[in-house]
């Protein structure tokens, strides 16, 4: 399988490293001259990643670990990033903070990596934010908790859209339609956290009541018991469902089958077609923010992130069998910020910094990305566009809600 | 005596290791040598319990976490908007506070991380009392249950608790200036003094143990793991050895989460998970159960090697293989396997643990 | 609180109540034959749903489901012989090791196997959206679907064990192993059809609830750990008691959403447990002298 050269590729690399181990410990200190420093690649460009492959944030770093083997595969077929080829060195961190922190020092010390991608998960990113602030080394996060850079650090970067940008694209949505009192339903991820942050923080400036608030376990199976709760909650007059997990189908479903026909609103954690399959019938006409990948065959010629799009999508979806998601794109954006980046600053950590504060209007799946020195993400609240679900399909939302 | 003869090839090993890292300019082991010892910490601790007394506990993350949790939760606490309150007053005049500036600039008023530290394994210890007066009494699968149970507990509530950051976890923890010129911190400048701060730690605890199983605690734990019936009828009072050494442990696991915590200057929900706490009795059980040495050695390799992404994506397999495998054809642990074929075991103190 | 409300939350206490019962069933099955507890139990409900959602594209529903019940039972009794049968009087300890040990390479199979994705079997009735009114409450015809599946199954296993030979030769294992020997019988043998059994009826309660909960490689763990909580509730080998347990365990999970935060829900259903433990620890409706028994 395809999808599982990955997995397999992250325990490949490391197979030589561990019989020198297993022999150090067994015969003593002697056999510690086995494992002289590496052989110096002095014009390769090596790009960390720290990346729940596996684990409860499988279904982020998943994808963003095969769309990485991917990209850098086409790049290298191209010829490398000025002619020097990338090398990629993926860590299984399994979203557990002290393995990012270790593979974190490893990649910055040991392996010496140019930058690193990575962590999936907010509460890793923030781990490990200190470290590649403090060995100068470039770190493009994929998770999307706003405090990775609110307050910027000079080093570390990150992809996916602000939550805040989320947030204002719904609430600006249900001003339109009128709605006023809202439940929040988020998952006890960093993401389903950081979202019901900014949800509350940011609702009086629309006018918004949160009336109920609750969080899931990415693992519940069931939640028809909160969703009656919040049902039998006569103010609420739509529902905003947080959540990067699976779990977040099942909110869905609870609530249509419960015979509720309020609207609901989803995160950019939605931007996964798995979740709408899943969801089945339940998630038609769900409204949710998200990058313009999921409708990329639907944009206009003329769009700048189009051509991008397609191909990511097109290369994606026939190399590994399975539908692209945003989160994957993640990564795409951080190893195309990276090339572009080393385009300017060559194989140098604090140049290819200060490249990347440089970027202007470069395209990414997220959107289209214009860094400067107080802004380390780079996207507007442009990147959104909100969609729906019609026909257990993603399609631009027109507007004419129920 | 003996017992600190038997020590000394170990601490030859330890400074060997170093010098050797820092000939080669390989030093960046050093770093995931530290982590691993302070897990070894928790695991020699766990083993006592296990091995000596007889008593399974698959909730140890849960006192790991209560130690990491609390000293991260304390010493991240800025109470500079609360300086005028008199609960922090009355802190900083005792002592209790020390003041510094987080990676932006911005001033913090935080609890001094010895306090922190003191105040979290006063707590973990307390509710291993708590814990363990009613569970102790319990056997078998109720007590495999009841431990499992305080682990998810704990787990639950960091996940749901915004003072311990939720799923984020708690970043930005300080260093720990054990004493003056002596820093627990993750820093490069800081490696080689931390691999010898926690290789101490861990020694000095390797050291306390063995005086201990070997003491007439010792003897009494092994009479009540031989037969708790018979062991009642000489008199030996079962139930206060068997607590005593449950909070030893909790002790020694809250004392690894602490330092470990100040080590990585943060701590996540992970630390607090199952999965670890059932790593913790995977490697107890791999080492030999009533076997320190042989838990210390596989509780050092088995971190280090999956600390170092050597295992990839198959972490949690090849532990589950290791497990299985161990136990269906070596239950008293993989050196007694090695001892057989050849004698050259790396501690000559191991084969005589082992009888014991 | 309004009916309508009251009968919402039974219902869903009901739903999650009979899958943890079915799970604690399946644990009372081995832990009657063999006395050892199978943490593995979560794994062939997992593997349950996980084969019959593959096996769905190229037959109908119901074959899929059977045949996934199948090969699950064929997994069971692999465990069983290939881990199990040739110990010889393993202690509690190790064999809650082993079993552990088994579940998470199990987990790592189907990762590996299945990758990360979350999939479901499609509604039995009706889809995502079809609802039926009962006194007020709406709920999905899949809740009919799993509480009656759930209850068939409780109820031939107990004719199983009372009526058939096979039946009442794996309660006499159980009961005196010795004796049961000197009858003739070779309790080997009734160890691996209480895996094989057990493994059935999970995979099939994994069948019947995909499509309300989904599957994925690792939804065994937490099932497991909810079964375990319920059998040790309701009496260790004791299936009656775990059929109540399971469905008083649910009803108060469900229950509780409207005093407490969801997120201390599962905090709250192990400390329930863990006072149980303390203050009854032969569980709330087995007895000392039930649980020496083993009764079914």
């Amino acid at each position: 399988m395809v999808k599982n050269s990955i997995l397999k590729k992250c325990n490949h690399e490391k197979g030589k490293g561990m019989k020198q181990m297993v022999s150090k410990v067994m015969m003593g200190a002697a056999a510690l001259s086995l494992m002289l420093a590496p052989a110096a690649w002095a014009e390769n460009i090596k790009v960390g990643a720290i990346l729940a492959v596996t684990g409860p944030a499988s279904f982020l770093g998943g994808p963003e670990a095969r769309t990485l083997e991917m990209i850098v595969a086409d790049i290298n077929a191209k010829g490398g990033i000025n002619g020097n080829p990338v090398e990629l060195i993926i860590k299984d961190s399994a979203a557990n903070p002290e393995k990012a922190v270790s593979f974190a020092k490893q990649l910055i010390e040991e392996d010496k990596v140019l930058a690193i991608i990575g962590p999936s998960t907010s509460g890793e990113t923030m781990q490990i934010k200190k470290i590649a602030e403090d060995a100068k080394t470039p770190l493009l996060s994929c998770a999307a908790a706003e405090v990775i850079v609110d307050p910027v650090a000079s080093y570390v970067f990150k992809t996916p859209q602000k939550d805040s940008d989320a947030v204002k694209m719904i609430y600006k949505e249900m001003n339109k339609l009128g709605l006023v009192n809202v439940a929040v339903l988020a998952d006890n991820t960093g993401f389903g956290k950081a979202g019901a942050e900014q949800l509350a923080k940011i609702a009086p400036e629309f006018g918004i009541k949160i009336v109920e608030k609750e969080s899931y376990d990415t693992k519940d199976s069931d939640l028809t018991a909160p969703v009656a709760k919040i049902k039998a909650n006569k103010e609420v007059q739509a529902i905003i469902n947080w959540s990067v997990a699976p779990a977040q189908s099942i909110v869905v479903k609870n609530v249509r089958q419960a015979g509720w026909n309020v609207p609901i609103f989803q995160s950019h954690g939605f931007g996964n077609i798995k979740f709408v399959e899943v969801a089945g019938a339940a998630a038609e006409g769900v409204i949710f923010p998200a990058g313009r990948l999921l409708i990329a065959a639907d944009l206009p010629a003329d769009n700048p992130q189009k051509e991008l799009l397609t191909q990511y999508k097109k290369n994606y979806e026939a190399k590994y069998k399975e539908n692209v998601s945003t989160f994957g794109g993640h990564a795409y954006d951080a190893m195309v910020i990276l090339e572009a980046a080393v385009k300017v600053g060559g194989n140098d950590r604090a140049k290819v910094r200060a490249a990347i504060e440089g970027l202007q209007n470069l395209p990414g799946t997220a959107g289209v990305f214009s860094f400067s020195a107080q802004d380390h993400n780079g996207l507007t609240i442009d990147a959104f566009q909100m969609m729906t679900v019609k026909d257990g399909k993603f399609v631009a939302y027109n507007g004419t809600g129920k | 005596m003996k017992r600190l003869l038997a020590i000394l090839p170990l601490l030859i090993v330890v400074v060997l290791i170093q010098l050797l890292c820092t000939w080669t300019g390989t030093q960046f082991y050093l770093t995931q040598m530290t982590m691993a010892a302070y897990y070894s910490l928790l695991i020699i601790g766990l083993c006592v319990l296990m091995g000596y007394a007889g008593q399974i506990s698959l909730g140890h993350a849960g006192f790991f976490a209560i130690g990491g949790y609390l000293s991260a939760a304390l010493t991240t606490r800025n109470l500079m908007p609360y300086r005028q309150e008199w609960l922090v007053r009355f802190l900083d005049a005792g002592g209790l506070l020390q003041s510094g500036k987080d990676m932006y600039g911005a001033d913090l008023l935080v609890v001094w991380p010895w306090a922190a530290a003191i105040f979290a394994v006063l707590i973990a210890a307390l509710v291993a009392v708590l814990i363990g007066i009613p569970v102790l009494k319990l056997k078998g699968h109720y007590l495999a249950m009841a431990t499992l149970g305080f682990g998810i507990i704990i787990y639950r509530l960091v996940l749901a608790t915004p003072w311990f950051g939720e799923a984020d976890g708690i970043s930005g923890v300080p260093p720990f200036e054990l004493l003056p010129g002596l820093v627990v911190r993750g820093d490069v400048s800081g490696r080689v003094q931390n691999y010898y701060i926690a290789w101490g730690v861990l020694i000095f605890g390797l050291f306390l143990l063995l005086n201990l199983i070997h003491s007439r605690v010792g003897r009494a734990l092994r009479a009540i793991h031989g037969s708790e019936d018979a062991a009642d009828a000489m008199g030996v009072n079962i139930s206060r050895f068997k607590l005593q050494t449950f909070v030893l442990s909790a002790v020694f696991a809250a004392i690894a989460g602490i330092l470990l915590t100040h080590f990585n200057g943060g701590i996540g929900p992970s630390e607090a998970g199952v999965m670890k706490s059932v790593r913790y009795v995977a490697i107890v059980a791999v080492g030999g159960m009533a076997h320190l040495w042989g838990a210390m050695i596989m509780g050092v390799l088995l971190n280090f090697l999956s600390l170092r992404g050597v295992f990839g994506s198959y972490d949690d397999a090849v532990f589950g293989l290791i497990l299985i495998l161990i136990m269906l054809f070596a239950p008293n642990g993989i050196l007694t396997l090695i001892s057989r074929k050849k004698e050259q075991a790396p501690e000559p103190a191991a084969s005589k643990d082992e009888e014991a | 609180m309004t009916t309508e409300l009251f009968v919402q939350y039974l219902f869903a206490g009901i739903t999650y109540g009979s899958i943890y019962a079915i799970v604690a069933i399946g644990f009372n099955i081995i832990y009657n034959t063999t006395g050892i507890i199978n943490f593995a139990q979560g794994e062939f409900v997992m593997l349950g749903g996980m084969i019959s959602v593959s096996l769905l594209p190229y037959m109908p529903l119901p074959l899929a489901i059977g045949l996934a019940v199948l090969i699950t039972m064929v997994v069971g009794a692999l465990i069983e012989i290939v881990f199990i049968r040739w110990l010889t009087s393993p202690s509690v300890l190790r064999m809650i090791i082993i079993t552990i040990g088994i579940s998470i390479l199990t987990r790592e199979a189907a990762v590996h196997i299945w990758g990360d994705n979350i999939r479901s079997l499609p509604y039995f009735a009706g889809n995502e959206i079809t609802t039926i009114g009962v006194l007020g409450a709406r709920i999905s015809p899949q809740v009919l679907w799993v509480v009656g599946v759930c209850g068939v199954m409780v109820c031939t296993l107990h004719l199983f064990f009372k009526t058939t030979s096979v039946g009442r030769e794996m309660r006499a294992c159980a009961a005196n192993r010795t004796a049961a020997i000197l009858c003739g019988i070779n309790p080997r043998n009734m160890v691996t059809l209480s895996f094989v059994l057990s493994a059935g009826m999970g995979a099939l309660a994994g069948c019947v609830m995909s499509p309300i909960t989904y599957t994925q490689y690792d939804i065994g763990t937490g099932l497991a750990i909810k079964g375990f909580t319920v059998a040790i509730l309701g009496g260790l080998g004791n299936s009656g008691g775990a059929v109540a347990a399971g469905l008083l365990l649910g009803i108060i999970e469900a229950f509780s959403v409207s005093v407490v935060p969801l997120a201390f829900k599962d905090a709250i259903s192990i400390a329930i447990l863990l006072l149980i433990l303390f203050v009854r620890p032969h569980g709330l409706f087995g007895s000392g002298e039930a649980a020496r028994l083993k009764a079914f």
